[in-house]
C-alpha cells in the first residue's frame, strides 16, 4: 500500500472536526482533540485559512469552516439550469440558422443530448432530449475532448467506431482533429457520424471558464457544407450562441 | 441581452414594429421584424409600493417615465429611426387602476394593482344579496378584487374630493393601456382617451355582447359614465405619437394595437382558430382558449373574457383559466424548503426516480381556484408512506401543475364542448423538460412550444402590424409560427385514469381545512 501524506490526513481531520458539533474551535481545543502539537496544528491551519478552507472569527480567534468549502460542493452545474440559461439562445440561433440546434454535455462515455431546438420548417419531428451521441466523430462530442480533460480520456481509452468513411479514428490524427478543434474554437462533422448529415458545434464555460457543455447545429451537408466548405455564417451564429450562453452563466447563478 | 441577438445573427432588414409591454414588476420595448424575430430590447423594473397587508400599489408616473425609457433604448439599440418603425404596439397587466386629471395629467393617487385586494369587503357588498354573480351574465366576471371598476369606486370614496371633480368630468379613467396611449398619444395636449376591447373587458363595466359600457352595473358599482374612456378594437389606429420625449424621437407614428397581457400571448401564439388554446407557465399559471364568435357562458368556475377583436371584425371570445400556484411551487421547493439549490434542478431530483412513489401534492395555498373555487382549503401532500423520498415530492410538486391544467382543460371542454387539439405553452417553465411531457401525458394531447418565448411582446406587435398593413393577414402571422419542441403522449390510458383518480382524492382532501369563520 501507498504510503499517505501526513498532513493531508491531519488537515482532513480538523475539516471533519470543525464540521462536526460545535461549530467554532480555539487552537488548543483543535490541537488536543487530534493529539497534535500547537504549532503543527496552527502551520495545517494557517495553510487551509489561505485556501479558503477555513476562517478564522477575528474576535474571538477561534476557527470556523470557509466559504469555499460550500462553493466546491455546489459547484457542478445541474444540466436542466444549462437549459434553462440556453433557452432563448438557442431559439435564436434555429431561427438564423435554419437548422435544428442541440446542446450537449458529457455523460460517460457519450454526449448526452440535454436540449433541442427543431429546425423551423413545418416538418415533423421528433424531439431527441436524452439521446447519446458519440463522443469521437459528432461535432458536439468532439469539442467536450478537446476542452474537457475528463472527455479527452473517454474518447483516448474507448473505442472509437468507424460509422462511415470518413469517421477518424486512428488516435494520432484524433488527436490533430481537437488540437485543431482548440485552434479554432469550433469542431465539425462532415458525413463523420451520419451519411449526408452536417454538424458544427462551440464550447459552453461557466464563470471559472470550465466546460460544461457544447452547442452546435445540425443539418443536410448540402445546407450546412455546400461544395465541401463550411458555411462561414452558421460558424459565427454557433459561436455568438455558444458565447452568449457562456456569458449568463458568468452572471450570479440565481 | 440585446447585443448577442444583434450581433452574429444576419442582420434584420426594416421596416420594424415596436411593441411595448407594461407589466407587473417592468415595462419592456421589444422591437420586431417581419419574421416575427427580435431585433432589440430594453427593459426597466418600477417599484412595488405595499402600503399595507393586501395592498399593491404602482406609481404611475414612474411607470410612464419608464415606458418612455425603454422606448428610447429599444430604438436605439437596434440602430434604428422614426423611418424604419411602422407602428407600436402595447400590452399591458389587466385590471390595474388608475384615475388621473385630464388637465394636468398627474395621476390622483397611485394605481391600484391587480392583486390588491382591498376591494375584498365592497365586492362581497356589491353582491347583495345575489353573490359574486351578480354581474356575470353581462361581464363575464365573478365579483373579485381583481377587476378594475370596484377598484375605481374604492378610489372615488377614499381620495378627498375626486367623486365632485369626477363629476365634472376633470378626472380620466383607465387601466394601464389607457394611460400609456394616452401619454403617447400627447397626454393633456389632446391624448386620446380609449382602451381596447380585452382590457375593457377586465373591468366588470363593460358589457361582453355590446362590447359597450354597461350603464346599470356602472351605476351599481358607482362609476359615473363620463370618466370612462372610448372602447376600441384591439387592432386599429388609436393615435399618432405626439409631443414629450418621444414626441421628438417617433413624432407620427401610429401607436395601432392594445391587448391584456393574456389575450396577447394568444395572439402571439396565433391560436386565431376556435378550439386553440394557449397557456403560459409562471410563477401562476394563465391557459386561454378561443371559443370563436360565441361568449360561452361558464358552469365551471373559468371567466368568459374578450379574446382579441381586429378593427372592424367581429369580437373573438376566450375561456380563461387560471392557477395561482405553479412557478411559485417550484420556488417554494427552493426557498422555504430548501430541498433544491435553483429552480431548474427540480427537474434533476424528479428525474432521479421514475414516478411520484404514491405521493401527491395539492398546493392551495390560498385555497383552490378554477374550477373548485373553495377558499376554505389548504395544500396537503398526500399518499406519504415510508417509501416516500424528496425526489418523489419533487416530482409530485411537477406533477401537481400538469394535473391542474388538466383540471382546467376539462373545464373548458365541458363549457365549450371543444375538445382541446394541442396546447401552446410559453413561460419560464417550458424549460422544464419532466414538465412538458407529463403535461402531454396527463392531457392526452401534444404540448407544443413556439420559437419566439416573448409570445406577450409578440402578440402586441402583430395586431399593431396588421392595422397599418404590415402584416396583410392573420395567416401571414401564421406563417412566422415556428415550432421549438413538441412533446407527445406516451402514457397508456390506463395509467392516466389511476393517477387522475388519486390527483381527484388529494385535491377532496384540502379542502374544508378552515372553519367557516375563518375563510
Amino acid at each position: 500500500m501507498a504510503r499517505n501524506i501526513q498532513s493531508l490526513e491531519r488537515a482532513a481531520a480538523m475539516l471533519r472536526l470543525l464540521a462536526g458539533g460545535e461549530r467554532r474551535l480555539g487552537l488548543s481545543d483543535i490541537a488536543s482533540s487530534l493529539g497534535l502539537a500547537k504549532g503543527t496544528a496552527h502551520g495545517i491551519l494557517r495553510t487551509l485559512q489561505q485556501e479558503g478552507f477555513v476562517e478564522q472569527d477575528a474576535a474571538s480567534g477561534r476557527y470556523q469552516l470557509g466559504a469555499e468549502l460550500l462553493r466546491l460542493g455546489n459547484s457542478y452545474l445541474d444540466v436542466h439550469e444549462l437549459r434553462a440559461r440556453a433557452l432563448v439562445w438557442t431559439d435564436d440561433l434555429a431561427r438564423s440558422s435554419g437548422e435544428s440546434v442541440y446542446l450537449g454535455v458529457l455523460h460517460q462515455q457519450g454526449v448526452l443530448i440535454v436540449h433541442h431546438v427543431f429546425r423551423p420548417d413545418d416538418s415533423r419531428q421528433v424531439l431527441e432530449v436524452g439521446a447519446m451521441q458519440p463522443l469521437h466523430s459528432t461535432a458536439l462530442g468532439k469539442v467536450l475532448a478537446a476542452y474537457d480533460p475528463v472527455a479527452h480520456s473517454e474518447v483516448m481509452e474507448g473505442e472509437r467506431q468507424s460509422f462511415t468513411a470518413h469517421t477518424v479514428t486512428e488516435a494520432e490524427s484524433f488527436e490533430g482533429v481537437l488540437d485543431l478543434t482548440r485552434a479554432r474554437g469550433y469542431a465539425a462533422d462532415t458525413e463523420e457520424t451520419w451519411e449526408g448529415i452536417a454538424s458544427v458545434a462551440a464550447p459552453i464555460h461557466d464563470r471559472r471558464r470550465m466546460p460544461v457543455g457544447a452547442v452546435g447545429i445540425t443539418g443536410a451537408v448540402e445546407r450546412v457544407s455546400p461544395e465541401g466548405e463550411l458555411r462561414s455564417e452558421l460558424i459565427a451564429a454557433v459561436r455568438d450562441c455558444a458565447r452568449a450562453v457562456s456569458r449568463d452563466l458568468g452572471a450570479s447563478r440565481f | 441581452m440585446t447585443d448577442a441577438h444583434t450581433a452574429g445573427t444576419p442582420s434584420h432588414d426594416g421596416p420594424f414594429i415596436a411593441a411595448i409591454d407594461q407589466g407587473t414588476t417592468s415595462s419592456r420595448c421589444i422591437v420586431f421584424d417581419r419574421d416575427g424575430r427580435i431585433v432589440s430590447v430594453d427593459q426597466k423594473e418600477h417599484e412595488q409600493i405595499f402600503p399595507k397587508p393586501g395592498w399593491v400599489e404602482h406609481n404611475a408616473t414612474e411607470i410612464w417615465n419608464n415606458v418612455e425609457e425603454v422606448v428610447a433604448g429599444a430604438i436605439s439599440k437596434a440602430g434604428i429611426t422614426r423611418d424604419d418603425i411602422k407602428a407600436i404596439g402595447i400590452t399591458n397587466q389587466r385590471e390595474t387602476t388608475l384615475l388621473w386629471d385630464r388637465t394636468t395629467g398627474e395621476p390622483v393617487h397611485n394605481a391600484i394593482v391587480w392583486q390588491d385586494t382591498r376591494t375584498d369587503g365592497l365586492c362581497k357588498e356589491l353582491g347583495r344579496n345575489v353573490g359574486q354573480d351578480r354581474f356575470r351574465r353581462e361581464t363575464g366576471l365573478p365579483l373579485a378584487s381583481y377587476f378594475a371598476g370596484p377598484k375605481a369606486r374604492w378610489l372615488l370614496d377614499n381620495v378627498e374630493g375626486l367623486r365632485e371633480r369626477a363629476e365634472t368630468g376633470d378626472i380620466l379613467f383607465g387601466t394601464m393601456d389607457s394611460w400609456v396611449i394616452w401619454n403617447l398619444t400627447g397626454g393633456v395636449n389632446g391624448g386620446k382617451h380609449v382602451t381596447d376591447v380585452t382590457n375593457a373587458s377586465r373591468t366588470m363595466l363593460m358589457n361582453l355582447h355590446t362590447m359597450k359600457w354597461d350603464e346599470r352595473i356602472a351605476d351599481s358599482i358607482g362609476v359615473p359614465m363620463r370618466m370612462l374612456p372610448e372602447i376600441r378594437s384591439s387592432a386599429e389606429v388609436y393615435g399618432e405619437v405626439s409631443g414629450g420625449k418621444l414626441g421628438d424621437l417617433l413624432g407620427g407614428i401610429p401607436v395601432a394595437s392594445a391587448l391584456g397581457d393574456q389575450q396577447a400571448a394568444l395572439f402571439g401564439q396565433t391560436c386565431f382558430e376556435e378550439g386553440e388554446a394557449k397557456s403560459t407557465y409562471g410563477t401562476g399559471t394563465f391557459m386561454l382558449m378561443n371559443t370563436g364568435e360565441k361568449a360561452i357562458n361558464s358552469y365551471s368556475g373559468l371567466l368568459t373574457t374578450v379574446g382579441y377583436q381586429i378593427g372592424d371584425q367581429k369580437p373573438v371570445y376566450a375561456l380563461e383559466g387560471s392557477i395561482a400556484v405553479t412557478g411559485s411551487l417550484v420556488q417554494w421547493m427552493r426557498d422555504q424548503m430548501g430541498l433544491i439549490n435553483s429552480a431548474a434542478e427540480i427537474e434533476t431530483l424528479a428525474s432521479s426516480v421514475e414516478d411520484n412513489g404514491g405521493a401527491y401534492f395539492v398546493p392551495a395555498f390560498s385555497g383552490l381556484f378554477a374550477p373548485y373555487w373553495r377558499s376554505d382549503a389548504r395544500g396537503v401532500i398526500a399518499g406519504l408512506t415510508r417509501y416516500v423520498t424528496k425526489a418523489h415530492i419533487a416530482r409530485a410538486v411537477l406533477e401537481a401543475t400538469a394535473w391542474q391544467t388538466r383540471e382546467i382543460t376539462d373545464a373548458m371542454t365541458k363549457d365549450s364542448g371543444v375538445e382541446l387539439a394541442a396546447l401552446k405553452v410559453d413561460g419560464g417553465m417550458t424549460s422544464n423538460n419532466l414538465l412538458m411531457q407529463t403535461l402531454s401525458d396527463f392531457l392526452d394531447a401534444p404540448v407544443v412550444r413556439p420559437m419566439v418565448a416573448e409570445t406577450t411582446c409578440l402578440g402586441a406587435a402583430y395586431a399593431a402590424g396588421l392595422a397599418v398593413g404590415f402584416w396583410s393577414s392573420t395567416d401571414d402571422l401564421r406563417a412566422n409560427w415556428r415550432r421549438a419542441a413538441e412533446w407527445t403522449p406516451r402514457m397508456d390510458a390506463a395509467t392516466r385514469d389511476r393517477e387522475y383518480k388519486s390527483w381527484l382524492k388529494a385535491v377532496e382532501r384540502s379542502m374544508g381545512w378552515l372553519e367557516d369563520d375563518e375563510s
